[in-house]
């Protein structure tokens, strides 16, 4: 008899104003009794509509059933058939927007919480399992991975599973990618992210830190040294900023260097090399993921008062609900319809050695509104005449996206690119207009998901599986 | 790991340290640059290659001591290792077809100015050279310069070495004297560079500058070494580290630069009893 309870099991999570001042992960994750109270809700529809949701199609009512067995082992082999890191999709994926969304429970009510059940399985595994997993006899055939974030792990992965000898080449000193650099502890902790990057090491995945591809080493020389195929992950690339005054002060940071600054190299620890500036006061200019993870990231910082500043309104905001509604329950103040038209600075016209001379004082905006749809159908916002205000800050963070990095196409002979830069793939493989090189991921799309990065990397595995092995 | 191979002091603050990165050497070109940590909690800094061995698979960096990384890379010796070492990173000089270039060095950069010097001389192209220190102590890599150069002038502040003065002096007095350079190339402090260009301008001689603003990652991640060139937004790990010199926003340069000047005061002063607690 399933669960009828319209109501998902609440995640646990910590108190907002706890939570705010410290780096802990935030959602605390489901007890064995409540995943088996939810997995119980799971109706395990024929048609599986959920499946249909998920990028890396994972058999969602299969592993569910085995939740509700308390087969949780059994439930996390399901799961990584079809995903190479679940510890981390159950925790970043927007489920509510896939999976979720096709659920039938959702019709009346609230769906399922997969991305919750699939949290806990991989956890519980993590937990529980001592077993390495068994490593796959080799074929004989070598592929190189060009960045190991999410679309590169999950090729990686899937490839190495089919016996392949995968190595990933990472220009950072350490493996993941973004979720290393750019995804916040306190959203997804690194001991995760190492704990799946050792599980790939455990399939016999081969990582190479510190090479860039496209610098250290070109693609055309991957395959001289005798890789069969080459995927490209490389990630988004160079940030964008809005080309207003006071973009160059001491203070206005990408969201990308801020938070690479404290996620990957630390900054937020007491006694780190690298420092970061302690603001008191932060305007973040955006309203996607990143920009929470920005706000909130400065709060933990110290900061006693952060913005979020974006023109549009909330309905228009990219960011997940569950983010958002997670940082107006620590206190970022949300500035909507609002858009920034200069950075302060000070400078003591007195004393050009003064200390504080080029640190960011304030942000100067103006009020937007709405106007009639574009082309795209979306509302364009329009400035407000004599609107103009100023928020008194001492950091700004830019996080209004990104562009392609040039490294890789710069130096790779016969690789098309968009008009925006993005790497050209046929859709159903991800193989370049470059004879044996596959690309996916945000270096394809632009910023993107870290689930659409990783179903991208899961179909070039595929299609690189299907090239190889029809010419052995 | 990276293996330390040779180190030598050139004077009580600069050192010269060869690191084994056969990558690396492989690929590098004079004006490029490498990423390094020295330990595992290490900050990633950058440091423009001052040479390689493609046979020994080594890469040579001369650096500065001046902050808390440099002081614990210069306490490494020859057998320890380094955790990372990352690169080539940014786009090589562009020597290729000149024929007449002044190269103009300051301090630690002339480290960086020696294999340019070295390439252009290589390619049959008449180099002349002013290389400008504080002191005599602190003058380096003289005789390299040398063999290198056409014509060579030596400034230090005091006079204590050389001719005393700066490094515009001899570089103002040969454009006057009606010397053609189809370039000069300037590699040092910003303020130094930012003199350079003021000094070539009325001549109208392309001044080239190499660039090394705060980065993290080197490869077009961060933004953090972004500069105002020619009105535009450019990111020196990718687009540079040379620059057109008359394009560049100096002062916002220099402004920049010293984003963390209180931290590295604080994380120096650390380092230093620390290593005297160890002494």
């Amino acid at each position: 008899m399933p669960n009828m309870s319209q109501k998902k099991n609440p995640m646990p999570v910590q108190d907002p104003l706890v939570r705010a001042r410290n780096f802990e992960e935030v959602a605390l994750g489901y007890g064995e009794a409540t995943a088996l109270d939810e997995a119980a809700r799971c109706l395990n529809c024929k048609n599986m509509p959920c499946v249909s949701g998920c990028p890396v199609n994972i058999r969602i009512p299969a592993f569910i059933a085995k939740v509700r067995e308390g087969d949780f082992e059994g439930a996390y082999r399901i799961i990584t058939e079809s995903s190479s890191l679940p510890a981390v999709c159950g925790r970043v994926c927007p489920q509510e927007t896939q999976c979720e969304s096709k659920c039938v429970r959702g019709i009346k009510g609230e769906p399922v919480g997969i991305g919750r059940l699939e949290r806990f399985v991989a956890d519980w595994h993590n937990e529980h399992a001592s077993a390495a997993p068994e490593r796959p006899a080799p074929n004989g055939h070598r592929v190189a991975v060009v960045g190991s974030g999410p679309s590169g792990l999950s090729c990686a992965g899937d490839l190495a599973k089919r016996g392949y000898a995968v190595t990933v080449f990472e220009a950072l000193h350490v493996a993941g990618g973004v979720l290393m650099y750019g995804i916040p502890e306190f959203r997804l902790p690194k001991k995760i992210v190492r704990r799946e990057i050792e599980t790939l090491r455990g399939l016999g995945v081969d990582f190479e830190t510190n090479v860039i591809i496209g610098k250290t080493l070109t693609v055309d020389q991957l395959f001289e040294k005798g890789f069969e195929a080459v995927f490209i992950g490389s990630g988004a690339g160079l940030p964008r900023f809005m080309g207003i005054p006071g973009e160059a002060l001491k203070g206005v940071y990408s969201a990308n260097e801020y938070l690479t600054r404290s996620n990957l190299m630390g900054a937020y620890r007491e006694g780190s090399a690298t420092p970061i500036l302690r603001a008191k006061r932060v305007a973040v200019v955006g309203g996607g993921n990143v920009a929470m993870d920005a706000a909130r990231t400065a709060l933990r910082l110290g900061a006693e008062k952060v913005y979020i500043v974006y023109r549009r309104s909330m309905d228009e905001l990219p960011a997940r609900r569950e983010e958002v509604e997670h940082a107006m329950e620590e206190g970022i103040d949300f500035r909507l319809l609002t858009n920034p038209v200069r950075i302060l600075g000070y400078q003591n016209e007195n004393d050009r050695r003064d200390p504080k001379n080029g640190f960011v004082t304030g942000i100067e905006c103006v009020r937007m509104e709405l106007g009639e749809p574009d082309a795209s159908g979306r509302r364009s916002p329009v400035e407000i005449p004599d609107s103009a205000f100023t928020l008194d800050v001492d950091a700004v963070v830019m996080s209004i996206g990104t562009s392609p990095n040039p490294l890789i196409k710069s130096t790779t002979e016969g690789l098309t690119v968009n008009r925006r830069g993005g790497i050209v793939v046929e859709e159903a493989t991800g193989l370049t207009s470059k004879p044996g090189v596959y690309a996916g991921g945000d270096a394809v799309t632009g910023a993107a998901t870290v689930i659409l990065a990783m179903g991208a990397g899961k179909t070039a595995a595929a299609a690189i599986h299907a090239s190889l092995s029809d010419n052995a | 790991m990276y293996r330390i191979t040779e180190k030598r002091s050139l004077n009580p603050t600069v050192t010269l340290m060869e690191i084994e990165a056969p990558y690396v050497a492989a690929s590098a070109r004079p004006g490029q640059f490498v990423i390094l940590r020295v330990d595992e909690e290490g900050e990633r800094i950058p440091l423009t290659v001052a040479g390689y061995d493609r046979e020994k698979g080594t890469v040579r960096i001369i650096f500065q001591i001046v902050g808390a990384t440099t002081s614990a890379l210069n306490r490494k010796n020859v057998g320890d290792t380094i955790t990372d070492f990352a690169g080539p990173l940014g786009k090589p000089t562009e020597v290729e077809g000149l024929k007449k270039v002044c190269v103009v060095g300051g301090g630690v950069g002339c480290a960086i100015a020696l294999p340019i010097a070295e390439e252009l001389h290589r390619l049959g192209c008449e180099v002349h050279t002013v290389i400008g220190f504080r002191s005599k102590d602190l003058l380096i890599l003289e005789k390299e310069f040398a063999a290198a150069s056409d014509r060579l002038a030596v400034m230090t502040d005091d006079g204590s070495a050389g001719r005393q003065g700066v490094v515009t002096v001899p570089l103002g007095e040969w454009l006057e004297a009606g010397e053609n350079y189809d370039e000069i190339i300037t590699i040092g402090p910003l303020i130094m560079m930012k003199f350079v260009v003021a000094t070539a301008k009325p001549y109208n001689v392309p001044t080239v500058v190499s660039m090394n603003p705060i980065m993290i990652d080197g490869t077009g991640m961060c933004g953090g070494c972004r500069l105002t060139v020619g009105g535009e937004t450019k990111f020196a790990c990718v687009d540079g580290p040379d620059f057109d010199g008359y394009l560049i926003d100096f002062d916002e340069a220099m402004s920049r630069s010293t984003m963390y000047r209180d931290f590295e005061a604080v994380r120096r002063e650390e380092e230093c009893n620390l290593f005297r607690g160890n002494e």
